[in-house]
């Protein structure tokens, strides 16, 4: 069984296509995409619709729709996109019909539909694709397995990417400790106009600004996107996915993650449909081990603690990172002792202690004056600072309440 | 079964404040060590009693003052204590020095709120509380008798330049350097300093950029002044080896709590000490300025926060639409 959000993607939830007791092919479009930035939602299973739940949906934190389908018997019989194929065969504009068709949102956690970033707005030109394979979390190794075992399918991918984007260029970029992905890639991309790139390890090495730089020197502007420095970042999962798309015409319907911490009994890096509840997931590997404190989708730095293992697995949840009551102790907490160890950190050269206090004493309009909205939220300030204080916490609370204060309360 | 739900990150080092202070306590064992070699078992009398009264002090303070009955030690009035040991001579009676330790840790901490809120280092409060009040037995100087303790008075190497000039300074070079010298506990061996500097810097518990730069500012107008009148302003060895400076510069002056958060705010506390330190040792009254220098910078490391401002990532790129 199966419980696929309509929310399953950064902008409007698609509309709802199927109702209850339809039978459904292995991906049929069962959500419509509700407007441009938005994107299909498909059936991960062959089977019966039993109806349509509202659960909590982890990201957005409140009760949205799902479609809850249940298997049936014997073999999965698949609806596929058409046309598909040799991606040469199509226009640049074609691809991206495809792609958005299948319901492709980046797979590396922030569920932003793909066809939005292949069409760039006018006056904006893209020269370089940026394909980001520095794993954003430690823990999380999904992509690099990715890049092992699929390597000719990504590179395939990223072909497509800079066919729809129209660009003669990209990069991979793979972190200095996945020498084996690295050595990989290489092979894979000899003779394309694909270079990869070794980037020294360090978190949060994958966040999509940092990336840019490392590899190409271009700051992105402060509140503006990578299109602003004429880049395109896709993450590896999301190029395979769209090999799949438009070389087989899969929609996305199912994606890999990692299973770890030190709170389950193994872990693994599986295929998992889009839509299987976590409960379903950790009973595969083994379920848990002693000293559970909390289940997060994604990895220990960014990921999102769920509240209930129901949660079925999103487009973006790249891992599920169960951590122990070991794993989550910080130090005792104490008053900030000014050690500099958060400004040093902080990869969007902010000042965290700063934003913190700031942030505590309710100076919203100053907060943002020293940044509050540059933060991406990395945890590298909470994670080194040995008074314990939670800066990230604060932050997120203090954007949420500048944005509503302005009217916006969107996300 | 029942699953937490907090925010990210969910993983935290496994350092803390409390880590941080025995760090600092650990790196002043080599200065130790060479206190009590070169002043005898006194000298390690007093770096106990700042550590042991520092700690019991601020339990008090904070369970039957400040009402946190479930306090627990952080370590940091322990390193309180023992810089304040550091930063008196070897022969202050007792009572004086709890006085001072008294004065360190409530005029100097915990009546600005405690750890992390005070502007100003509480070691150098005790200590310039002490030199005020006390000044005749702050200034009072015992010779190095190795394991003996004479109640033999001898003039510090800074003292002997601001009275007689240069040509009065009967120290050897490598006698500053080792220790062999009169002063306060810490300040007599730069070798063990920088020993102990060295193991904050391999832990990265330093803000190694202040002490950098008030060292090469002491050296680079010392040596102006130097050549302008060597006899009157002494060379820049000297001025590097004696008196205050190694332990200020490298254990009082990059005091977390109160000096500025960026390397650019590091860089400006460092110079201005280095130049306060310069002028009162060669133009005011006292012989020596490293305290008073790194206070009166103390009080500096607002404004130098506000004005030392990193760029945010991309901010120079225009901002957008936030």
């Amino acid at each position: 069984m199966v419980k696929v959000f309509l929310a399953n993607h950064g902008g409007a939830p698609a509309k709802l296509l199927v109702k209850e007791g339809d039978v459904v092919k292995l991906g049929q479009k069962i959500g419509e995409a509700a407007g441009f930035i938005s994107a299909n939602v498909h059936a991960s299973l062959a089977g019966t619709v039993k109806g349509v739940e509202k659960i909590l949906h982890p990201i957005q934190e409140r009760p949205m729709e799902a479609v809850v389908i249940e298997k049936s018997e014997g073999v999965e019989e698949w609806e596929l996109i058409t046309p598909h194929g040799d991606f040469n065969r199509f226009t640049p504009k074609e691809v991206v019909d495809i792609i958005r068709e299948a319901g492709i949102v980046g797979l590396g956690g922030a569920m932003f539909p793909t066809h939005v970033k292949l069409v760039p707005p006018e006056g904006k030109k893209v020269d370089l694709l940026v394909i980001n394979g520095a794993e954003c979390e430690p823990y999380l190794t999904v992509d690099h397995r990715l890049m092992l075992e699929k390597s000719a399918e990504i590179v395939k991918g990223v072909k497509v990417l800079m066919h729809a984007l129209g660009v003669t260029r990209a990069i991979v970029g793979i972190e200095s400790n996945k020498f084996d992905a690295v050595e990989k890639m290489k092979a894979v991309c000899r003779g394309e106009p694909i270079e990869v790139a070794v980037l020294k390890t360090k978190y949060p090495q994958g966040a999509e600004k940092q990336l840019i730089y490392a590899l190409t020197k271009r700051i992105v502007p402060s509140g503006g996107l990578p299109l602003d420095v004429g880049v395109v970042v896709q993450n590896v999962g999301t190029c395979f996915a769209v090999y799949e798309a438009v070389e087989h015409g899969k929609p996305l319907i199912e994606r890999c993650l990692t299973v770890t911490g030190k709170g389950v009994k193994n872990t693994a890096n599986l295929v998992v449909r889009i839509g299987t509840l976590t409960s379903t997931i950790l009973d595969h590997v083994g379920g848990f081990a002693d000293n559970v404190d909390r289940v997060l989708f994604g990895g220990p730095m960014m990921g999102i603690a769920v509240r209930s293992l129901d949660t079925p697995i999103l487009k973006g949840t790249s891992g599920i990172t169960v951590l122990t009551k070991e794993e989550v102790k910080g130090p005792p907490q104490k008053s900030c002792i000014r050690c500099s160890r958060c400004v040093e950190a902080c990869p969007m050269n902010l000042q965290p202690y700063l934003l913190d206090l700031l942030a505590k004493k309710r100076l919203y309009d100053q907060a943002v004056e020293q940044g509050l909205m540059d933060c991406i939220e990395c945890g590298s300030c909470s994670y080194i600072c040995p008074s314990g204080i939670e800066h990230v916490k604060s932050i997120k609370l203090a954007k949420k309440v500048y944005r509503a204060l302005r009217g916006g309360g969107k996300k | 079964m029942k699953l937490n739900v907090a925010t990210s990150p969910h993983i935290k080092s496994t350092d803390s404040v409390f880590k941080i202070m025995t760090d600092v306590i650990l790196a002043l064992v080599p200065a130790l060590i060479a206190a009590v070699y070169f002043f005898g078992v006194r000298a390690l009398l007093l770096a106990v009693l700042g550590i042991v009264g520092g700690e019991t002090i601020e339990i008090f303070i904070m369970r039957y003052i400040r009402g946190v009955r479930d306090f627990k030690p952080d370590g940091s009035a322990a390193v309180t204590g023992l810089l304040l040991a550091m930063n008196v001579n070897v022969g202050l009676p007792l009572w004086v020095f709890i006085t001072g330790l008294i004065a360190a840790l409530v005029l100097g901490k915990h009546v600005y709120g405690g750890l992390g809120k005070n502007p100003f280092n509480p070691a150098l409060v005790g200590r310039v509380f002490l030199l005020v009040s006390f000044p005749s037995y702050m200034t009072t100087w015992w010779a190095p008798k190795y394991w003996k303790l004479e109640a033999l008075t001898t003039a510090t190497p800074l003292g002997l330049l601001k009275e007689g000039g240069a040509s009065a300074v009967n120290f050897s070079y490598s006698q500053l350097f080792l220790g062999n010298v009169g002063g306060c506990l810490g300040e007599v061996s730069t070798l063990a300093l920088i020993i102990g500097f060295l193991y904050l810097v391999f832990r990265k518990r330093i803000k190694i950029l202040i002490p950098i730069s008030y060292l090469g500012v002491v050296l680079i107008l010392s040596s102006i002044f130097w050549m302008v009148n060597p006899e009157r302003f002494g060379d820049p060895l000297l001025h590097l080896l004696s008196g205050g400076l190694m332990l200020g510069a490298l254990f009082m002056a990059t005091d977390m709590v109160t000096t500025p958060m960026t390397p650019k705010g590091h860089l400006i506390f460092g110079a201005g000490c280095g130049v306060i330190t310069m002028v009162i040792r060669y133009f005011a009254g006292y012989p020596e300025g490293v305290s008073f220098s790194i206070l009166i910078m103390n009080s500096l490391t607002p404004l130098i926060d506000i004005y030392t401002r990193p760029k945010v990532f991309g901010e120079d790129m225009g901002v957008r639409g936030r």
